[in-house]
């Protein structure tokens, strides 16, 4: 029993160095991604992430043209793009009468074209895939320091602008009533998502690395009632989806990232029935009545 | 002594003007209700005061800049998970700002903060779980701890019950018995008429300013609901 238990959990990672690595870096991502996540999901801004995340291709689609699969030119151009876009559909929103929303879609839709055109250009289909939806298993050196350094800085950033951030979110005219920081910590925060979202990207690929930043903190809002709480539950979802997504993907010659993603969406699934705060079950059984 | 001069001052969004050409001053220690229809600007020219919209034209002048803003509750995410504690918290800005954490006195002025305004037991209650009149209430604690010399209230009696309303009316009166100038948008006339000794009355425009019992005429607030009716956002932008 024990053997078998140890061969389906701990053997693949023990004996092959690609899904320690794989874990390696997905662990990064969990904790960097769904503290940006949770706060994106509480600013109502989850629809955003993706959108962003849609945004990075034309830069990585850059970088891919000029250095082929490097991690370096493609991580560059991947901020970059996303950093403009994020930039560009703001400064629409605040010149036009188009909403944020509209000019999000806009912008990610010509973002997403560009990309897969100029990967198509150079590169095989299998390098378009390679881009869309990542290579969890080929993570080099390179890839997992940039991941760890992602992680790294946004928990200091996180750190810093915490309290700005918390009252952004839950009441901005006070935020800006009492101090300066509102549009600091608006445009920081919007910093984090994208780099994040390039730390994803090298794992998950540009349409799925927004899945371990969204859905563990969308999971974690059915459990948790603090930000804290929330934030440490999101972290121990998007790593426990990752090495099951892994261990899935693994033993059933299953494609890894969509697997990974497929478990994170499984305990959301769970959540949003059995979640104690405001899961269906919670809502909508009939609860103890008040003793006089 | 005027502890706050507006000087032909323009407000607006998206470079329309909400409320426009103001050029008024108001007392230290005076308590001023700001009364018109609604989308008079009234809560914009709070906001202009505050900082936290830039003028279009004009200036703000504020002769003290301890100022303390009540917002109206629909601009608060009520679902954010954020307990009570650590809202009323964040009345100590001016003293802890983004980094320092609350010391022990300071906790203590939360407990204070709490018990006036009728919450203790509360501290550790989310936002979420609380009913329209205990959130006033959360928030007022939250303008206690601010000590402020100039407080701007948007709507701070809309939607609680009458026993809430009273409760906060008395800090607001304690507040003006302190010498502190206290700014209010207000709707119900008579409670402006009963506990406000001077009245801004305003329609995108100001139409009359000064005591209660002069400004608070059928004329005046016949002539702010033509006003604001009579606005038209594409019109020409007029001369200074």
């Amino acid at each position: 029993m024990i053997a078998a238990l140890h061969d389906w959990f701990i053997a693949p990672f023990a004996d092959f160095a690609f899904m320690r690595r794989a874990l390696l870096g997905c662990l990064a991502i969990s904790v960097g991604a769904t503290p940006v996540g949770v706060f994106l999901m509480l600013r109502r801004m989850s629809l955003t992430g993706d959108a962003m995340a849609h945004a990075i291709l034309p830069g990585a689609a850059v970088g891919f043209l000029i250095s082929g699969l490097s991690v370096g030119a493609m991580t560059i151009g991947g901020l970059v793009a996303g950093m403009a876009v994020a930039l560009l559909s703001g400064f629409v929103t605040r010149v036009t009468t188009l909403k944020e929303d509209a000019s999000m879609a806009a912008f990610y839709l010509i973002s997403l074209a560009a990309g897969v055109l100029i990967v198509s250009m150079r590169g095989s289909s299998v390098d378009l895939m390679h881009v869309l939806f990542g290579t969890v298993l080929a993570l080099n050196n390179q890839a997992l320091v940039l991941l760890c350094a992602i992680a790294t800085i946004t928990w200091v950033a996180l750190a810093v602008l915490f309290r700005p951030l918390v009252l952004e979110c839950a009441d901005p005219q006070f935020l800006r009533s009492v101090s300066r920081l509102s549009a600091v910590t608006h445009f920081t925060f919007l910093a984090l998502v994208v780099l994040n979202l390039v730390a994803g990207f090298q794992a998950l690929g540009t349409l799925m690395s927004v899945g371990l930043m969204i859905l563990p903190a969308a999971a974690a809002r059915f459990w948790a009632r603090g930000i804290g709480g929330m934030i440490a539950l999101a972290m121990a979802i998007a790593a426990g989806s990752s090495a099951v997504g892994l261990l899935l993907s693994f033993h059933f010659a299953l494609a890894s990232g969509p697997a990974i993603i497929l478990v994170a969406g499984a305990v959301y699934a769970v959540s949003v029935v059995l979640g104690r705060e405001g899961g269906i079950l919670a809502r909508y059984l009939p609860g103890v009545h008040l003793q006089s | 002594m005027p502890v706050i001069a507006l000087k032909n001052l323009t407000l607006g969004y998206d470079r329309h003007p909400a409320v426009h050409h103001l050029d008024m001053s108001i007392a230290r220690g005076s308590l001023t209700a700001v009364v018109g229809p609604n989308g008079a600007g009234k809560s914009t020219l709070l906001k202009g005061i505050t900082g936290s919209l830039r003028p279009l034209s004009g200036s703000v002048n504020l002769q003290d800049h301890r100022v303390a803003y009540l917002p109206q509750q629909a601009e608060i995410d009520r679902s954010f998970p954020i307990s009570v504690r650590d809202l009323v918290a964040m009345g100590l800005w001016a003293e802890i700002g983004p980094f320092r954490a609350v010391s022990r006195a300071q906790a203590q002025r939360i407990e204070t903060a709490l018990a006036a305004v009728g919450l203790t037991g509360f501290e550790r209650r989310s936002i979420a779980a609380l009913s329209g009149g205990q959130m006033q209430r959360v928030l007022f604690a939250r303008l206690l701890l601010q000590e402020a010399e100039v407080i701007l209230l948007d709507e701070p009696f809309t939607a609680i019950d009458a026993r809430t309303a009273v409760d906060l009316l008395q800090i607001v009166k304690r507040w003006h018995g302190d010498g502190r100038t206290v700014l209010a948008v207000l709707h119900d006339l008579d409670l402006v008429r009963a506990h406000f000794p001077e009245t801004l009355v305003i329609a995108r425009e100001k139409i009359a300013h000064g005591q209660t019992g002069e400004v608070l005429t059928a004329e005046t607030l016949f002539k702010a609901r033509q006003m604001c009716e009579a606005f038209d956002d594409r019109a020409a932008v007029c001369a200074a």
